[in-house]
């Protein structure tokens, strides 16, 4: 850890030190939640939680468990506070992002308290970048009050097959409509563009699925431009979990494996459209 | 109509539709007895591609009878439908093709790794037959030779290059890029690619010519063409007469039909407008204004279209023929579909840019105008090509249409 020493001395007034030695493991997961520049972050003995929300529709959660980071540090029960995310990516990824196996950027995160800003301390290659980025006033997230005892339906599926449905997925059409059913056809992604409609259907015994628990049929739509962000963590995960509750609300659970094949989880829920009746 | 595409056959159905995405913005589908074909023509009317995949291609092909089906769609929405080809390749098992009258929709199903099932319900328009004029056998000369020879040599051009112009002697063949008079010289760069007839499966040059034409469809012919490994014929006569692309296999012909530049010699099988027509420099679009009545697409309608099975054509004029109707809005009231078809023809061509260069239709032999203002224009002024005298008068009176 060339950066521990370097900073030592004023560890003692920093409520929140964490560290990584490959910030691409922040990085990364941070790309799939940007919904807009307002990351809630909250930090808890647990780990860290980041929360981005647009339109009041859509909540997007990404977990990175504490001993995720080589270092985490946290001298009160919770600590939160805002930060611009767009600005806090462009630090993360100054030296690059490089891909080249071998060759990754350390990271020091330190956090003085309400008013203080987030300092960086990033190393690459025995070179040293701090960044402070001023902290706001934390909000409090909405709660979806999305309750596992209410929730009607639930796939996991392996998300390589959601990604081939996702990147096919008709663009012109405002919702993608999602059906759950224990009967046919189980598992259904619809859309409705321009040029005629589609479904993708996943049976419930499909070598994709890997557990199938529904227990009543729901038909919702959701905004495209809403679930369209989602793809980023798609793109990222190895399974994703979906599950809608007694009133419709999406969640979707996206198991992450981190270059060091760690695992963190990064959560959507999204409001339904509209009511649609149940054909 | 009901079929079934099964294994790599579904991979040459997907390249064939990405292949026409890059000519044309509508595909025109038409289930008949001897095969399903598919086709398109790009809207400034100079380039027109045919698929034909012969019953024997499907696992299993039922076209519709009475009355024969035939359907016009984006090209964009069955493009969707094979959006991948990569995934498609490692994916899909077979794919099924079905018409559903009653939702007039045209059902695409995926079946593919897995157990997923991918369903695409495409609306589509009643159109009629699309088809080009064209005859291989009187070209003079005819070339044949292995689609990597050819993908190898288009592959020196620069992308953005739009004509190449090809030269052939008795021995040689020579492609060049097509540098537009009055582009700045300085600045193009030229490439130049020399064949020996010996590269050729088939050499026979009769008439050694030099003809022009646009690269960006010969791509789309040789992408599929690379694909599937079939060896490319080229048929041409003189410039200004189409040049033919044509792939043969036992369960698949495809031709694509490109206009060539008529540069030298006068327009002859039509020749009202070329007689006003200055032989170089590309003229301001004014000029081009009294030349438009010839801009008329090679577009036959029904009577060519595979013979006995189709209803007898409608007698001239041809309905898919844009120019008919709103050139003589006082001689009566039109149908309200060629009315619709019109329209919607004049909204292709505003969006889609015709090339400006002066390419004789496929048919006709005529002249394009150069800006897209002047094909808005155009559309207005399109006229029938059979009459004749009283086009003229017309053409006087009528410079911008009520």
């Amino acid at each position: 850890m060339p950066l521990s020493t370097q900073s030592e001395a004023g560890d003692d007034q920093y409520i929140l030190v964490a560290s990584l030695d490959n910030v691409r493991n922040l990085s990364n997961i941070l790309k799939a939640i940007t919904l807009n520049d307002h990351a809630l972050f909250n930090a808890t003995p647990n780990g860290l939680k980041v929360t981005v929300e647009d339109s009041k529709c859509l909540q997007a959660n990404a977990f990175i468990q504490a001993d995720i980071f080589q270092e985490f540090t946290i001298r009160e029960d919770s600590v939160g506070f805002l930060v611009n995310l767009t600005v806090l990516l462009d630090c993360l990824t100054i030296f690059g992002g490089s891909t080249v196996p071998g060759v990754t950027t350390a990271l020091r995160m330190c956090y003085n308290g309400y008013g203080y800003p987030l300092t960086l301390f990033l190393e690459e290659g025995g070179v040293v970048t701090v960044c402070k980025i001023n902290t706001q006033e934390p909000e409090e997230p909405i709660d979806f009050d999305f309750c596992s005892t209410n929730v009607t339906n639930k796939v996991i599926l392996q998300s390589e097959s959601l990604r081939e449905a996702f990147s096919e997925l008709d663009m012109t059409s405002e919702v993608l409509q999602i059906t759950m059913s224990p009967s046919q056809p189980y598992f259904r992604l619809s859309t409705f563009g321009n040029s005629g409609n589609a479904h993708y259907d996943y049976p419930k015994d499909s070598d994709m699925m890997e557990l199938f628990q529904c227990t009543k049929t729901q038909t919702n739509r959701y905004k495209m431009s809403l679930l369209k962000p989602s793809t980023k963590a798609l793109a990222l995960s190895s399974k994703v979990s979906v599950r809608t509750d007694n009133r419709g609300f999406l969640s979707l659970q996206y198991l992450v494996r981190n270059d060091d094949g760690q695992i963190c989880f990064v959560e959507y829920y999204c409001c339904p459209d509209e009511e649609v009746e149940v054909e | 109509m009901d079929c079934m595409v099964t294994g790599g056959n579904v991979k040459v159905l997907a390249k064939a539709v990405h292949s026409l995405s890059r000519i044309g913005e509508e595909m025109y589908l038409e289930p008949q007895e001897d095969g399903l074909t598919l086709r398109t023509v790009n809207s400034s009317r100079s380039a027109y591609a045919c698929f034909l995949f012969s019953p024997l291609f499907f696992q299993k092909y039922a076209p519709c009878r009475n009355p024969v089906f035939r359907c016009k769609m984006t090209v964009k929405s069955v493009q969707a439908v094979f959006r991948s080809l990569s995934s498609l390749e490692k994916t899909v098992e077979r794919c099924h093709i079905e018409l559903n009258r009653e939702k007039c929709r045209l059902t695409f199903t995926l079946h593919c790794k897995h157990g997923l099932l991918k369903t695409h319900n495409l609306s589509f328009q009643d159109s009629e037959s699309l088809q080009a004029v064209f005859d291989t056998d009187s070209c003079a000369n005819v070339l044949r030779a292995q689609p990597r020879l050819l993908v190898d040599t288009v592959l020196h051009f620069p992308p953005s290059l739009e004509e190449v112009s090809v030269s052939v002697s008795a021995e040689r063949v020579w492609f060049r890029s097509h540098v537009e008079e009055g582009a700045d010289q300085s600045r193009a760069m030229l490439t130049e690619l020399c064949l020996s007839a010996q590269e050729f499966e088939h050499f026979a040059v009769s008439h050694p010519t030099h003809i022009t034409f646009c690269l960006k469809e010969m791509r789309g012919l040789l992408m599929f063409a690379e694909a599937s490994g079939l060896p490319v014929s080229l048929y041409f006569d003189e410039p200004g007469r189409p040049v033919v692309l044509s792939l043969t296999d036992s369960v698949l012909e495809v031709s694509f039909v490109l206009a060539t530049l008529s540069e030298e010699s006068p327009p002859l099988n039509h020749s009202n407008s070329s007689a006003e027509r200055k032989p170089n420099p590309p003229p301001p679009d004014d000029f081009l204004n009294d030349d438009i009545d010839s801009y008329l697409i090679a577009m036959e309608t029904s009577e060519l279209a595979g013979g006995s099975d189709c209803p007898p054509p409608p007698p001239p004029p041809p309905p898919c023929d844009p120019g008919v109707s709103r050139h003589r809005p006082r001689e009566g009231e039109e149908e309200e579909g060629e009315q619709e078809e019109e329209e919607e023809e004049g909204e292709e061509t505003e969006t889609g840019r015709p090339p400006n260069k002066k390419f004789r239709s496929l048919l006709f032999g005529s002249v394009l105008p150069t800006s897209s203002q002047a094909a808005n224009q155009t559309l207005r002024n399109q006229e029938v090509l059979a009459s004749d005298s009283e086009e003229e008068e017309e053409e006087e009176e009528d410079p911008a249409s009520p």
